[in-house]
């Protein structure tokens, strides 16, 4: 291996490196608010990847029909909850209005838009609102009513999440792999190391991403009231934190980001229904790097496990997997020296 | 309600028929299981039953991982993968018999459990899945990259199992090896579960009781916990080895993440705190599987694992609406009736030699604990003599409860000596000072719920025995294990709640609980007693009763320290009295000194100004 062969991985490790960091980001936020371990949020990053490339090529994505499937059980789910109660019809009516406005409203531009071809950005766009609601509508149809169960309770619903999640990416959008057109063609060559335009935006959209993750947790009373929430959350509530809504924001951030990951990993890779998966997982050892706690730790274990990658995959191509994830061992070893305290939870 | 806690009530055993009803029902079922491939039954019964054992055999592990120890593992697909892998690699292309492969996959399972298990289970209990999800997956791309293992082809030709020259080729003989096996560790399980260390396994789920108790009862938790996640792997990688061989060939898919997850949810479905709940779970969803399979393809118009939807909700609904799985719904209907103890004849465990009367025993030399700025316990000196009772009182916030885990071992000290019986003690483990001799109870009681009082009773014998998993398993411990609950019957009677010994510890009243902590305290034979907050929230009659029989012990030699609130309960009871006020030691004397002493009567009420 020469230099220029060591900046070539070196540059490709730290892009996919900023995907995971993205990734894991989302995991931290979801981790730090709810204590859900949230294994799917790789299929919001297949889902934004599929139904960008749907919308290239014409057609309305499944991920229209899905959303509005999920906002029609979750009004359901409520109007049930509500008629229980003997809530008047009135409020029944508005709360369905609430749940199934933006939903539907999303699914009618996507079947309006899709055939019209219209630009990138705004495929982008409307990629962002088929699958960012679907966020807080996985929250409430999985989630809420467990919140106060056990971490490995969550755990186990989050692997059931992606258990659904993935057969219906296999429904909506079929067993093809897709492969987007950059955002930006653009190419800055120095030497044999070529940075792609994509990758900058890649690159751009992470460090903003979190920074402002970071400064918004320790900076803000806001995020330090949703930390509140997943250390003790009734006395968070006692202070007058809504640990529902603390919930559904956290999950509409995650499937947001899940989105913007897959739409900048879109043209650098093919993407399959359940490709997601595995790219979750690397963001995961990312976000265990962080001890499921640290924004700035993410980020700094997702390029470690991009470069791992990459350089695995030059070495040894067809064990590049097995490079990535026997890498957890050395991690979990110096997490053992690290966390020390939580024993009794 | 969490997952663990509806698990500790639906345990709850209700009188009925005898416990000799339920054995022979036991009996006809294995009867049943074991002549079904005699008779003229389709083959498709014997295929399906194969699998059943099979997957029941790997989620028997998942119970006790999951439903007593509050663990959980994605991996244990891929811990069956080594067992398949181990022998189907020896006897394809080294050509060694399936038994020496049995034995290489085991081996190499149990180092890996292992290492994972050191790796992860020091931490919190999110790390061991996480870890398991990684682990599997690194696996899964060996199996399906190593030339050696045949890429994700696989290897074939697998040779057949035989024993003394019969030959298990044939699947209705592979049943017998499954089903045999599935129903010895099913039985095994259920015998670990009722034995010394079983005892501890069934208190570690965090919310039973956590670590805190097991330990002061001087087990040590986590090895305990390695040693659940490596009988969970050697299951699996048996049952690997079983599917190696009933299959005839190998190859990576069925070992992968997907089958990780699968066994969980026939864990979950069938109930995880039930050993018997392993066999319903994977029933149940061998069946449905293989019509989702047929059916949703069909409905979809293309081929794909769609199942795994049902499967996804089906388990968020099950943790949602029945978290203890659809075993307890079965187990409602067969008889339950305590087991006949027969342990009244049974020999004493050994006892310490215990101090002579008025020596020093416990002696604490400025001892110091600060919590970051703040000084909790300020160069505290403490002696406890034999034969004495010493109450340890002070207002809110004193530090009494933080010097109590000083001495216990559960918080490390700042700064200080504790010394007992001529020895240092400080800076040891909980377990390590009670194995000295001293024993505690809980200002929180720390009983668990789902366990007879008897069965916590015994839970501090713990230390004065020693039978080991595989003792429990084969039985060999219950010579000793009828001297343990001798010991902690005898324990009940000595605070008069023997009465109560067949009750769940759970369905006593607050009272009654903290009598049996004493109990089990007692039971480890203690030289010292240590009692946190005895009478709190005890009725006047209660307390009544716990002082007399606290000072039926002191009449029997036991020396005792304890930290309390109730001043009339302190005074009428204790030789002496140290008294702590914001971290410090106001004063240490008489009962008669302390109550005279116009500092201690400020400390409490305030000063006049």
């Amino acid at each position: 291996m020469d230099l220029s062969i060591a900046g070539i991985l070196g540059l490709d490790g730290v892009t996919n490196g900023a995907i995971y960091a993205l990734v894991a980001i989302a995991l931290v936020l979801v981790f730090a608010v709810t204590r859900v371990i949230f294994v799917p949020q790789g299929e919001f990053v297949a889902y934004g990847a599929l139904t960008m490339a749907l919308l290239q090529a014409g057609r309305v994505p499944g991920t229209a029909w899905m959303l509005l499937l999920m906002a029609l059980a979750v009004a359901a789910l409520d109007a049930a909850a509500g008629w229980r109660r003997r809530q008047p019809a009135r409020a029944l009516a508005a709360q369905a209005l609430r749940t199934l406005a933006l939903p539907v409203a999303a699914t009618a531009l996507a079947v309006w838009l899709a055939p019209r071809s219209p630009s990138m950005a705004v495929q982008a766009l409307l990629t962002l609102a088929l699958v960012t609601p679907m966020g807080p509508l996985a929250y409430r149809l999985a989630y809420r009513s467990l919140a106060d169960a056990s971490v490995l309770v969550l755990l186990i619903v989050s692997v059931g999440v992606h258990f659904a999640l993935t057969g219906f990416g296999l429904v909506f959008f079929g067993a093809e792999g897709f492969r987007n057109p950059s955002f930006w063609d653009a190419r800055f060559a120095w030497g044999p190391v070529a940075l792609s335009g994509q990758a900058l935006i890649i690159f751009a959209v992470s460090v903003a991403l979190i920074v402002s993750m970071f400064l918004f947790f320790e900076r803000t009373l806001a995020g330090k009231a949703l930390r509140a929430t997943a250390i003790n959350r009734t006395g968070a509530r006692l202070m007058g934190i809504s640990t529902d809504a603390a919930g559904r924001w956290s999950f509409t951030m995650a499937a947001f980001i899940g989105a913007l990951s897959g739409l900048l990993i879109g043209p650098t890779t093919t993407v399959f229904f359940d490709s997601g998966f595995l790219i979750g997982l690397k963001g995961f050892m990312a976000a265990v790097f962080a001890g499921l706690t640290s924004f700035p730790l993410a980020l700094v274990g997702a390029v470690g496990v991009g470069l791992i990658e990459s350089f695995g995959s030059f070495w040894a191509s067809a064990f590049k997997e097995v490079i990535v994830f026997t890498a957890i061992l050395p991690v979990l070893l110096w997490r053992s020296f690290v966390d020390r305290t939580a024993e009794e939870h | 309600m969490a997952l663990e806690q509806r698990l500790a009530t639906a345990v709850a055993p209700r009188r009925g028929a005898s416990w000799g009803a339920r054995r022979a029902g036991f009996a006809a079922v294995v009867l049943v299981v074991a002549v079904l491939p005699l008779l003229p039954v389709p083959a498709q019964w014997i295929t399906t039953l194969n699998y059943v054992g099979l997957f029941a055999l790997v989620t028997l592990g998942l119970v006790l991982l999951t439903g007593v120890g509050g663990m959980t593992s994605f991996g244990q697909a891929a811990f069956a993968g080594i067992g398949a892998y181990a022998t189907a690699y020896l006897g394809t292309r080294l050509g060694l018999s399936p038994w020496l492969g049995l034995a290489a996959g085991l081996a190499v399972t149990a180092v890996l459990a292992l290492a994972l298990g050191w790796l992860t289970l020091r931490m919190s209990g999110h790390y061991l899945p996480l870890a398991t999800i990684a682990w599997s997956l690194a696996l899964y791309y060996t199996m399906g990259n190593l030339d050696a293992l045949g890429k994700y082809d696989g290897l074939l030709g697998v040779p057949p199992i035989e024993l003394f020259g019969f030959s298990f080729q044939e699947e209705r003989r592979m049943y017998w090896l499954i089903w045999g096996a599935a129903l010895l560790a099913a039985v095994a399980l259920v015998r670990l579960l009722d034995s010394r260390p079983g005892r501890v396994m069934r208190a570690l789920n965090p919310h039973r009781g956590g670590v805190t108790m097991p330990e002061a009862m001087g087990a040590s938790t986590f090895r305990l916990r390695v040693l659940m996640f490596v009988i969970a792997a050697l299951l699996a990688a048996l049952s690997g080895w079983l599917f190696a061989h009933l299959q005839r060939s190998v190859n990576p898919s069925p070992f992968g993440i997907k089958f990780g997850i699968e066994y969980l949810f026939m864990a979950v479905l069938g109930g995880v705190g039930s050993v018997w709940g392993a066999f319903a779970g994977a029933a149940l969803v061998k069946l449905t599987e293989d019509q989702l399979q047929a059916l949703l393809p069909a409905l979809f118009g293309t081929s794909g694992s769609y199942e795994v939807i049902v499967f996804g909700i089906v388990l968020v609904l099950v943790l949602k609406f029945a978290p203890d799985g659809l075993w307890p719904l079965v187990e409602r209907w067969l008889p339950k009736a305590p087991r006949p103890d027969a342990f009244a004849d049974a020999p004493p465990l050994q006892a310490r030699d215990k101090p002579r009367p008025g020596d020093v025993l416990l002696e604490a030399r400025a001892l110091r604990k600060a919590f970051g700025g703040l000084v909790a316990v300020n160069d505290v000196d403490l002696a406890v003599r034999a034969g004495r009772i010493v109450g340890l009182i002070g207002p809110n916030g004193a530090g009494k409860s933080t010097t109590f885990n000083l001495l216990t071992g559960v918080l490390p000290l700042t700064g200080g000596q504790v010394w007992l019986r001529g020895e240092r003690i400080d800076g040891l483990p909980s377990r390590a000072i009670a194995r000295r001799g001293v024993s505690r109870t809980f200002q929180h009681v720390k009983l668990v719920p789902d366990m007879t009082v008897l069965e916590n009773v015994a839970l501090g014998t713990y230390l004065r025995t020693h039978a080991g998993a595989l003792a429990a398993m084969a039985r060999t411990d219950r010579a000793e294990e009828r001297r343990a609950l001798h010991e902690a019957a005898r324990q009940l009677q000595r605070i008069g709640l023997e009465a109560e010994q067949h009750q769940l510890a759970g369905n006593l009243s607050l009272g009654a609980q903290r009598l049996v902590e004493i109990a089990r305290a007692l039971a480890s034979d203690p030289a010292l007693l240590l009692l946190d907050e005895p009478a709190a929230g005890l009725r006047h009659q209660e307390k009544q009763a716990l002082a007399a029989v606290l000072r039926q012990l002191k009449g029997e030699g036991l020396s005792l320290l304890l930290v309390e609130h109730d001043m009339d309960f302190v005074m009428g009871l204790t030789d002496r009295i140290v008294v702590m006020e914001f971290g410090t030691l106001l004063m240490e004397g008489e009962p008669a000194e302390v109550r005279a002493s116009p500092e201690v009567r400020a400390a409490y009420l305030g000063t006049e100004h």
